[in-house]
């Protein structure tokens, strides 16, 4: 019953966004059309039943209603409650049923509050949004029915992979979901603006919230599925330069672009065409995401859900919207009229060269990610990494981290040289001093000895746009800055530290042998079977003292799951201010020994840390935003009243 | 050193840098992709056109069953991997991956020593039914069956 009905709440909704899409597109060539009138409405409704069908399917988890084929093929009734509610995304139905859900309250949220825009631009907007959703509704419906029965229910069900069973997992997809829905969002809005002609600061400042909440949400997802990675998968590594990794990291590049054009547009009324072009691109990449990990095209170690037909599917969806879109702007682009100029040297002079540098990396994981594909069609099987994307992405994301130094402290419109002598003159001072000592301390490579200079670079200009402004009337969003462009110097001083000062040791040890590595002393306690509620494990015991202080116990383990029948290496970690000592332990060796492989990781968690001070820059420049709005929506609304009373 | 141009210009120069610079991007790209992609062989590949000692390549195949020998060190792992044409002694220092077993399909990440031994630095094994190397779905019917029996029982 409950499986029918969120069936058809599903089938409700995609009829509600074909009829907000026939009433978009009949209110826009005839203006006084009333059908017009029902896109909000219709969108309003839309997001409500999408809630419906999403709480449906949550139900049928909980419950583990094993007639549900998605239930019986992805859960089991063993499993913890936390993972039976995760698993209603954690497949390819569930998580594309998020997709939508989210993108129909997304809908609804803009149809409900959304006022400042002309009307014909909002209907555009919805009717677009309309448009990328039907694509999505005829995916589920004819391709992904999570709702399907099963006509002879399983005694039990088949589980949950193991390895996704871990609650930053859980929390992992639906953080990325709604930052590539907060694109479809801004690729909505310049569809609407381009339609009908209307590029301005307003679209920019209506667009602008989604794009910093997609931006949050995306920063989110990249940060905890990178520690994810890490202290999942056993490698000690943080960043794998797998296709999946690159399919979340493409979207945010291309956001973060978007985010500062969209900043020049709202406030200088500039660089109009180029914001249009960035909406594009952002969603097209959200797309491109998951089209890279749902058809399962690119080998990976992230790829649990793959299939070719599904895959065929969302490549034709977009292939439709991104081709339509473009299409559409290759017709429109020059009747958007030139914005207010600028020089070169300013402060839009440097967002232009930010947003060149973000495209150009971009263009290179880009190509990076699809070049197994392209050579594949040849015959010839090749597999990109890090000999590719670090020093070649570093080539344009160095100059960038100078500019993002620099930049902050220009002024709008035109500014020169002499004026910022100085703070530049501090920056390079430190810079340079950064460079030289640890040049001579500790002679490392050269990437991380860069990244190690940038850093400091950054932190200390990060800073520097508050000199001379009282900061207590500064305004959040410039808070927002400070805190975001501080972030990206801490999360690049805990990866340049890490690649430059981690010591490994690889060992096989009995029980009572000490291991050094680096400042750690470590010690083999024992080794003994563990238990959980689907999983059985070997547990090391190990006494880990730093510096030959009082010694910490950590326990790795080695899980074997039967739930689908699998091993995991789950690692231990001991973390202090300035770093991580990381754990893992493999297999029995000949003579009692037990394999264990130990890091010594130098200020690593400042990577994560970063990550988390990006969102909050984020976040601190949404609620400025936000704040605004709602302030000067309050101010017109009492006009409006006095203005009532009055006649 | 700007400030003489006009506003037009000023918007020319800037369109000017930014195309030199993405078309800078995609040449490099290329230019980069070309020289450090890391090539896929199988073991007679390898066998007849060898790659450079040193470069990093993949090597996948089936580790030959009786050919898994452990060093002194309890860490150092050497064995065979063979496609039935050619065999290719591969040497590894690390834990092994879950399910890799002798006689199972193997993607070893690495280079070719001077002495045409492999040096693997990464070992992909077929982790559960979901993930299969991409590599490996090419291979001879009966190895794969082999593999898909050998990790479901």
């Amino acid at each position: 019953m409950i499986a029918e009905l969120g069936l058809a709440a599903l089938w409700l909704a995609a009829a509600l966004a074909g009829l907000q899409l026939l009433a978009g597109v009949v209110g826009l060539r005839d203006s006084g059309a009333r059908i017009a009138a029902l896109v909000r409405p219709a969108a309003v409704v839309q997001a409500l039943l999408c809630a419906l069908a999403f709480g449906a399917l949550l139900l049928l988890f909980i419950r583990t209603d094993l007639s549900v084929a998605l239930v019986a093929r992805n859960s089991h009734s063993a499993k913890p409650f936390i993972f039976k509610l995760a698993g209603t995304w954690g497949n390819h139905e569930g998580s594309m049923l998020l997709w939508v859900s989210v993108m129909a309250l997304a809908g609804g949220l803009i149809g409900l509050l959304e006022r400042r825009l002309p009307e014909r631009t909002m209907i555009a907007t919805l009717a677009a949004q309309a448009f990328v959703g039907l694509g999505f509704y005829a995916f589920l419906l004819f391709s992904s029915n999570p709702f399907e029965r099963l006509a002879q229910p399983p005694a039990e069900g088949m589980g949950l992979n193991p390895l996704l069973q871990d609650i930053g997992l859980a929390m992992h997809p639906p953080t990325l979901y709604m930052g590539y829905v907060g694109l479809s969002v801004a690729f909505s809005f310049a569809v609407g603006a381009l339609l009908t002609r209307q590029v301005t600061p307003d679209f920019a400042k209506v667009m602008r919230p989604w794009v910093l909440g997609a931006w949050i949400f995306l920063t989110l997802g990249i940060t905890a599925g990178s520690y994810w990675a890490y202290y999942e998968l056993g490698w000690g590594g943080w960043w794998f330069w797998d296709p999946v990794e690159n399919a979340s990291l493409m979207p945010w590049l291309a956001a973060t672009a978007l985010l500062h054009s969209a900043s020049v547009l709202a406030s200088r009324d500039a660089l109009r065409a180029w914001t249009i072009m960035l909406g594009v691109i952002a969603f097209s990449m959200s797309m491109l995401g998951t089209f890279l990990v749902r058809s399962g095209i690119l080998t990976s170690v992230h790829a649990f859900a793959v299939d070719p037909e599904r895959g065929t599917f969302i490549l034709a969806l977009l292939a439709l919207n991104v081709g339509g879109a473009l299409l559409l702007f290759a017709m429109r682009a020059n009747t958007i009229s030139e914005g207010q100029r600028f020089s070169v040297l300013s402060r839009e002079g440097a967002l232009v060269v930010n947003n060149v540098a973000l495209s150009a990396i971009l263009g290179i994981v880009l190509l990076g990610t699809l070049y197994p594909l392209l050579t594949e069609a040849f015959d010839v099987k090749v597999s990109v990494g890090p000999p590719y994307f670090n020093p070649v992405g570093a080539i344009f994301f160095l100059p960038m981290l100078v500019v993002l130094a620099i930049g902050p402290l220009l002024r709008w419109r035109r500014d020169s040289f002499e004026r910022i002598q100085s703070p530049v003159v501090a920056i390079a001072v430190v810079a340079l001093a950064v460079l030289a000592g640890v040049y001579f301390i500790a002679g490392i490579a050269l990437l991380p000895l860069l990244g190690l200079t940038l850093a400091a670079a950054v932190a200390v200009a990060s800073f520097l746009p508050l000199r001379g402004r009282s900061l207590r009337r500064l305004p959040s969003p410039v808070w927002g800055m400070v805190v975001a462009h501080f972030g990206v110097a801490v999360a690049l001083f805990g990866m340049a530290s890490d690649t430059a000062f981690q010591q490994e040791r690889l060992v096989a040890a009995e029980v009572g042998d000490t291991i050094e590595d680096g400042p750690w002393a470590i010690t083999l306690v024992s080794v003994e079977p563990a238990a959980g509620p689907n999983w059985t494990a070997l547990e090391a015991t190990l006494a880990a003292s730093y510096k030959g202080g009082t010694p910490s116990i950590i326990r790795p383990q080695a899980r074997s799951f039967w739930t689908p029948p699998q091993e995991t290496s789950e690692v231990a970690l001991l973390t202090r201010w300035n770093g991580q000592l990381y754990a893992a332990l493999g297999g029995e060796a000949e003579g009692d020994r037990w394999q264990l492989r130990l890091w010594w990781k130098p200020f690593v968690t400042w990577i994560w840390y970063g990550g988390v001070l990006i969102a909050l820059g984020g976040l601190l420049a949404l609620i400025g935003r936000l704040a605004g709005d709602l302030k000067r929506r309050n101010a017109r609304a009492q006009i409006a009243l006095r203005r009532e009373t009055t006649a | 050193m700007t400030a003489g141009f006009k506003p037009k210009h000023q918007r020319l120069v800037l369109l000017l840098i930014a195309l030199i610079a993405l078309i800078g991007a995609a040449l490099l790209a290329i230019w980069a992709l070309r020289n450090q992609a890391s090539y896929f062989y199988v073991p007679s590949d390898m066998a007849a056109d060898p790659p450079e000692p040193g470069q990093a390549v993949r090597l996948g195949g089936m580790v030959e069953a009786g050919s898994l020998k452990t060093h002194a060190d309890g860490i150092t792992i050497d064995f065979v991997v063979g496609d039935g044409e050619a065999r290719i002694p591969v040497v590894f220092a690390g834990i092994l991956p879950d399910l890799f077993v002798e006689g199972s399909g193997v993607v070893a990440e690495g280079s070719l020593r001077a002495d045409g031994t492999f040096e693997a630095t990464n070992l992909l094994a077929k982790h559960d039914e979901n993930y299969v190397p991409r590599e490996l779905e090419d291979m001879h019917a009966e190895d794969r069956r082999e593999i898909v029996a050998e990790t479901t029982e």
